[in-house]
């Protein structure tokens, strides 16, 4: 996993709630076999005016000039604002590798589906939450500057706006050390070898039906 | 705390260690697989010289892309082809047994787990697929997880879990005429919200619930996953332990005795306490139909159209808003005036005997609207679709105008040639209603099997209450 730090990065707003995981990667894209090559197809169906299939040279097609992502001004945005209940629907782990693929590494919305959250984390991506309020106000400067940069620390565990209001945020305590190092969770796993092995025999004996 | 409920028995009979931090490695009993989110699973195996943990947890079958017709001239799309080669290899590679594209007993994931007896009660169950919520209708922690996680469990059989808070949500009363298990989880998740359930695992509980028949509590607790909440499930009865008995799958005779026993300790103690509990009237639910591009848009087939000028809360408007303009409705339209394009019966919801008995029920003797381009029905699986034409259901279909496929997602969400053009119109018994998942433009209104069976042949939304 890509290990996360800081990162101080232009900001996106994504102003809309319960953005699902069919906009964030359309699924005419999940054939793919790889876990690369998605950020092209981020949002694709807002993105662009006509309909991406696989195989296309993205390059060439029609942007939609409406669409926020395409606007000058958030050219090169690597932190992405969003509202309530981002990543609901599919448990499509494509959504964070596009985010990603396209140059985030950092969303900060109100709340997260469940599965959108873990999958996140277990790429590097930092899913960070703040109040309602808070993300308001980070909307409106977004809105109201253009090249409105947040910097984020996560050993810190703060969001530093461009006046230098620092807003802290909280993880979970694991997590957030994954994160830092970078670290595998199945290599984590794997040193509990015994504990696995251990709870195995134990079960076969009670619920034997459950290992055939 | 005076007991426990069915998850806190389910969350602790799997716990192999708990972390100083609370979180908890989770054993996995049942994995389920399909061809969408395995192969960079594999890849990620491969790459790190890993193997399996326990080749006999896991069962894979083709369901995302594979075709609803002409099977036999393969998958014509080459991209779709790799991807279900690739599963066919990797299962292969590291000896999981697979349901491939031309077995049959091949189908969606989420139907064929309980149809051959893979998903028991107690299990905990995973699949990388958010509607794998479905396997917890026999009383097992069954959720949906994302590749990284994949790979996990097929590497050591585990998952690294933080527990989540306790919801119950009591359907309670006789459940109508007319009405299905599908009305009632579109009513939970319109009560609940889209987000209601994060956090936490569901179990849906009470009179109605306990009414439904084994393929009614999948269509209940597949959308769980609507409401937010990664997990639904249901205490183990009569009717539970009856559906499994002789399933290959199943415990054989000399441990069925064991199992069962076991397994009637599956429910809610009676002094079990819960972070959340809801409860609605099954008397008062009517058929439900779906308005907008989230599943907690929906409406009773009496209603109409909602108004967002009437929504207080500006970020909901806003939605709404959005959600009517893709969808091309006014506010204040009659449900029952809206017309539709296509019809879809099929989808890990609702493509089960029951479903498409009921759907069949309903058009017998009568033909599609003249205005309805197509309308598809796609078993569940392989098994289901031969027990259906044993009993006529596809020369019923057939003779009303509705084609009779192949098993698979299909039109769910479309990664195969199903799909809806830009701008056409739905009535459909899968799962979800967002923008372009049937396909780009695509408008989905989300119904019971008998309701998109009846406004197939109406041309628009009816109340199959009053049928005839």
């Amino acid at each position: 996993m890509q290990k996360f730090t800081t990162l101080t990065g232009i900001a996106a707003p994504m102003d809309r709630a319960n953005v699902d995981t069919d906009a964030i990667i359309p699924k005419q894209y999940l054939k793919s076999i790889k876990r690369s090559g998605f950020g092209p197809n981020l949002f694709d169906s807002w993105r662009y005016l006509d309909e991406g299939e696989p195989g296309m040279d993205h390059s060439r097609r029609r942007l939609n000039p409406d669409f926020v992502l395409n606007q000058p001004r958030y050219a090169g945005a690597s932190i992405l604002l969003a509202r309530a209940n981002f990543g609901c629907g599919s448990s499509r782990e494509h959504a964070p590798w596009a985010l990603m693929d396209y140059g985030f590494r950092v969303i900060i919305a109100p709340s997260y589906a469940d599965i959108f959250y873990q999958n996140s984390l277990k790429n590097g991506l930092l899913p960070v939450v703040l109040e309602e309020a808070t993300v308001q106000q980070l909307f409106e400067g977004v809105y109201a500057q253009e090249g409105y940069r947040l910097s984020v620390d996560l050993d810190r565990q703060t969001v530093t706006t461009p006046s230098g209001q620092v807003i802290h945020f909280d993880i979970d305590p694991f997590r957030k050390h994954c994160l830092v190092n970078g670290l595998d969770d199945i290599g984590l796993t794997l040193e509990h070898v015994d504990d696995i092995r251990a709870y195995e025999a134990r079960r076969r004996k009670e619920a034997p039906w459950l290992f055939r | 705390m005076n007991g426990k409920t069915l998850y806190d028995k389910l969350w602790e009979a799997h716990v192999v260690r708990t972390n100083p931090d609370g979180t908890a490695l989770v054993y996995i009993d049942r994995h389920l697989v399909h061809e969408v989110t395995s192969p960079q699973a594999f890849e990620g195996l491969r790459l790190a010289g890993r193997g399996l943990w326990r080749v006999d947890a896991n069962l894979a079958t083709a369901d995302h892309n594979v075709p609803t017709t002409g099977r036999r001239q393969g998958i014509a799309d080459p991209v779709s082809r790799l991807q279900v080669e690739t599963l066919d290899q990797n299962c292969q590679d590291f000896g999981i047994t697979e349901f491939g594209m031309n077995d049959p007993r091949q189908g969606i994931v989420h139907v064929i787990g309980p149809e051959q007896g893979a998903t028991l009660p107690g299990m905990t169950v995973v699949c990388g697929d958010s509607h794998t919520s479905t396997h917890g209708a026999f009383g097992a922690l069954a959720f949906g997880i994302g590749t990284s996680e994949v790979e996990h469990v097929l590497a050591t059989q585990c998952l690294l879990l933080k527990k989540s808070k306790n919801m119950r949500v009591r359907v309670e009363g006789a459940i109508p005429f007319g009405v299905t298990a599908k009305d009632i989880v579109l009513v939970i998740v319109g009560r609940i919200g889209t987000a209601g359930g994060t956090g936490y695992a569901i179990e849906f509980a009470g009179s109605a619930i306990r009414s439904l028949s084994m393929e009614g509590r999948m269509t209940v607790c597949n959308m769980a996953i609507e409401a937010g909440a990664r997990a639904g499930m249901i205490a183990v009865d009569d009717k539970t332990i009856d559906y499994l008995r002789g399933r290959p799958y199943a415990p054989p005779p000399q441990l069925w005795e064991q199992a069962q026993v076991a397994w009637r300790s599956l429910y809610s103690d009676a002094g079990a306490t819960f972070d959340h509990e809801i409860e609605i009237d099954a008397g008062a639910i009517v058929p439900q139909v779906t308005w907008g591009t989230s599943p907690e848009m929906v409406v009773g087939i009496d209603g109409r159209v909602p108004d967002p000028a009437r929504e207080q809360d500006a970020t909901r408007r806003a939605s709404m808003r959005g959600a009517l303009e893709y969808m091309n409705l006014v506010p204040g339209t009659a449900i029952q005036d809206i017309a539709i394009d296509k019809v879809f019966i099929g989808s890990c919801t609702n493509s089960r005997i029951e479903d498409l008995r009921v759907a069949a029920a309903v058009v017998r003797g009568k033909r599609l609207a003249h205005n309805v381009k197509l309308a598809m029905v796609v078993p569940g699986s392989g098994l289901i679709k031969t027990q259906a034409e044993s009993e006529g259901l596809d020369k019923i279909f057939a003779a009303a105008g509705f084609e009779w496929r192949e098993p698979g997602c299909s039109m769910c969400l479309a990664m195969n040639a199903d799909r809806l053009e830009p701008g056409e119109r739905c009535a459909s018994t899968s799962n979800r209603n967002f923008e372009g998942r049937q396909g780009a433009g695509g408008r989905t209104h989300l119904v019971s099997p008998a309701m998109a069976a009846a406004a197939g042949i109406a041309g628009h939304f009816v109340d199959v209450r009053s049928w005839r």
